[in-house]
């Protein structure tokens, strides 16, 4: 009898299992109080969500080693010929658009750089279309996590890591040869264009998959603007149309991925008669990008249909 | 939340969707569908209700509200005193949910993965997960299939990881849209036991929709119909019309082709060759049937239909949904 008296009022380890339609209130709000915590946030909440999932697909590729390094291998591979055709061209002409070979591989490199890294954590946005299609999203729906980070980070591909190594040789090779002067602007310039340009094509990616609420098969309009993008990219501002180049500065912002940041460094002068201090504006414009991405998310969200059944 | 507002709150509900539809080369007609026109109703916590009608009728659409995927066009939607479309991930943890033609789990995980992830996204208590998932491995029968990938379990086994998928994190509504459909005889009546062990023991609210009679029979004491949007009936089973007239069919197949069978209790329907059609009503054995049945013919085989929510529901309003379509043109 005492016993019982003693043990009911405390709260142990193991919980009263809650008996019959009087399951209390209490315990409820208690539970949602420690798990709900609005310290969190959303962001918070999403990076947990996203590293969560992300580490369960990755041990369930680790499963199998071999064929993991296999493709992890094929994507370095597919994305390192892509980096000798402009070897094979350089081996015809001493410069493309007034270029040196090392400021290409700069180019080449920095883009490919932000490009592998945005692709990596948000390339699994592209199967957004069907998704939404076939109405699975509403299973992403049904849980208590942040939509994007599930959907970004479900099917988790580290082999997609290939193409970060890749770019990332290619532009510390291009360090070696690039005949730079350095300052410690332009040091600390580097990386931070890095970082911003993945953070703008991730919100790039992200604005598509938010067009694919209503336009599901769209997905390849997207991979125009991000695949695209960043083979454009790759190359010299000097031999593409001005309209071309003024276009991925002030409609579709991918100048600011790579061009305008890494142009200073080369110490070369903007494209389009675009100011120079729009060098140092990839932060801003990757903040207003995420905005931007965030809103079209947020939309695309209120407005997902679901299918019948 | 309010003591007085019911747990799950539904007033004058509505969904509208515009569908869009090729007119021509390029013009395009709008046009507005009514999912869920004006719905109202309470649940109270701890009931078991069947929530039933014609496909396309706004079940899956209203289900869709309650857990937070679809926003509502109009009315008010209150779960557990929560918004559900403005605080879907909040909502989440106390909701469970389980749609009988999709999977909540991750098709190429392992069972236990999907269990693993799920214990940390809806943060469940370690004590408590370790406890859960226990039980309803045991009550389910999943201890075998817990390292098999979702893609390769059967649709029952599927449906019954889904069912301890939904649970494991002890919540307070489970919704369930067709839990049975596609299972054999055998796994419906486990998964209607097991619901029927979960609403005792636990007191979990139960709202699901079927097409089998059968499910709300066994389960719920009380039964919505909706059709065409619009709230029909809310009440008891047995004081649904027709009910006590649904009859089940008996499918027999002969070894060749005979006169019509006849046999006390049961009405000939139709035959096709060796096959015969026969009804009787839903709530006699069909054990007596078939032994008068077997004495009388050679048989080869023979099978039971449950009689359909469809059924139930023409006769309800006299005649077929098509039929009463057209009376509304």
């Amino acid at each position: 009898m005492a016993e019982t008296t003693t043990t009911t009022p405390v709260a142990g380890d193991d919980p009263p299992r809650p008996d019959g339609p009087s399951r209390t209130d209490d315990s409820r709000t208690d539970g949602s109080r420690t798990g709900d915590s609005p310290a969190y946030g959303v962001l918070g909440d999403s990076l947990r969500t996203y590293r969560m999932v992300a580490a369960m697909w990755i041990r369930s590729t680790m499963a199998y080693r071999v064929s993991f390094a296999l493709t992890l291998f094929n994507s370095f591979c597919v994305t390192f010929f892509d980096f000798v055709v402009i070897l094979l061209m350089f081996g015809q002409v001493k410069g493309l658009g007034g270029f040196s070979f090392a400021e290409v591989a700069f180019l080449y490199g920095t883009a490919g750089t932000a490009f592998g890294i945005a692709d990596l954590t948000m390339g699994s946005l592209q199967r957004m279309g069907r998704r939404v299609r076939d109405g699975s999203l509403d299973t992403f729906l049904m849980r208590p996590a942040p939509l994007l980070a599930q959907v970004a980070a479900d099917k988790f591909a580290l082999r997609r890591f290939g193409r970060v190594v890749q770019a990332l040789l290619v532009l510390v090779w291009s360090l070696f040869l690039l005949d730079v002067d350095w300052t410690p602007v332009k040091a600390v310039l580097l990386p931070v264009t890095v970082v911003c340009g993945a953070v703008i094509f991730g919100a790039v990616m992200v604005t598509g998959a938010s067009a694919l609420f209503w336009l599901q098969d769209a997905a390849e309009v997207t991979n125009a603007f991000t695949y695209g993008g960043n083979t454009l990219l790759q190359y010299p501002p000097t031999i593409f149309a001005q309209e071309l180049v003024r276009g991925v500065v002030y409609v579709v912002p991918l100048a600011f991925v790579s061009w305008l940041p890494a142009l200073y460094v080369l110490g070369r002068p903007a494209p389009a008669g675009v100011p120079d201090w729009a060098a140092f504006a990839s932060p801003l414009v990757a903040l207003v990008c995420c905005g931007v991405a965030g809103l079209a998310w947020r939309a695309g969200i209120r407005s997902y249909r679901s299918t019948g059944s | 939340m309010s003591s007085t507002e019911p747990f799950i709150h539904l007033d004058g509900l509505e969904k509208t969707f515009t569908v869009r539809r090729r007119a021509g080369l390029i013009r395009r007609e709008k046009r507005e569908v009514r999912a869920v026109d004006g719905i109202s109703f309470g649940v109270e916590r701890g009931e078991m209700v069947g929530y039933i009608g014609p496909n396309g009728a706004g079940k899956s659409t209203t289900i869709k509200m309650l857990t937070g995927i679809l926003t509502p066009s109009g009315g008010r939607l209150r779960v557990a005193g929560i918004d559900p479309s403005r605080e879907r991930t909040r909502l989440a943890r106390r909701i469970g949910v389980v749609f009988g033609q999709r999977t909540t789990l991750w098709w190429d995980l392992p069972l236990k993965d999907s269990y693993r992830l799920m214990h940390r996204m809806y943060r469940i208590p370690d004590a408590r997960y370790r406890e859960n998932l226990d039980r309803y491995v045991n009550l389910l029968d999943l201890g075998d299939l817990l390292d098999v990938p979702v893609r390769q379990l059967s649709l029952g086994q599927r449906m019954r990881g889904d069912i301890a998928a939904a649970l494991l994190h002890d919540p307070e509504v489970l919704y369930l849209d067709e839990p049975t459909i596609g299972l054999d005889v055998v796994s419906k009546a486990k998964v209607r036991e097991f619901l029927k062990d979960l609403n005792g023991e636990r007191g979990t609210t139960v709202l699901l929709t079927t097409h089998d009679l059968t499910d709300i029979e066994q389960l719920c004491s009380r039964v919505m119909v909706i059709d065409h949007g619009r709230l029909m009936y809310d009440g008891e089973l047995a004081g649904l019309h027709g009910v006590g007239e649904s009859e089940r069919l008996l499918v027999v197949d002969l070894e060749r082709e005979l006169p019509p069978i006849e046999v006390p209790g049961a009405r000939f329907v139709r035959a096709e060759g060796p096959r015969q059609w026969l009804a009787f009503p839903a709530a006699d054995s069909a054990a007596p049937l078939v032994a008068a049945v077997a004495a009388a013919h050679p048989l080869v085989d023979l099978s039971v239909r449950e009689p359909d929510i469809e059924a139930v529901i023409a006769k309800m309003y006299g005649g077929t949904r098509e039929e009463r379509r057209e009376s509304l043109r």
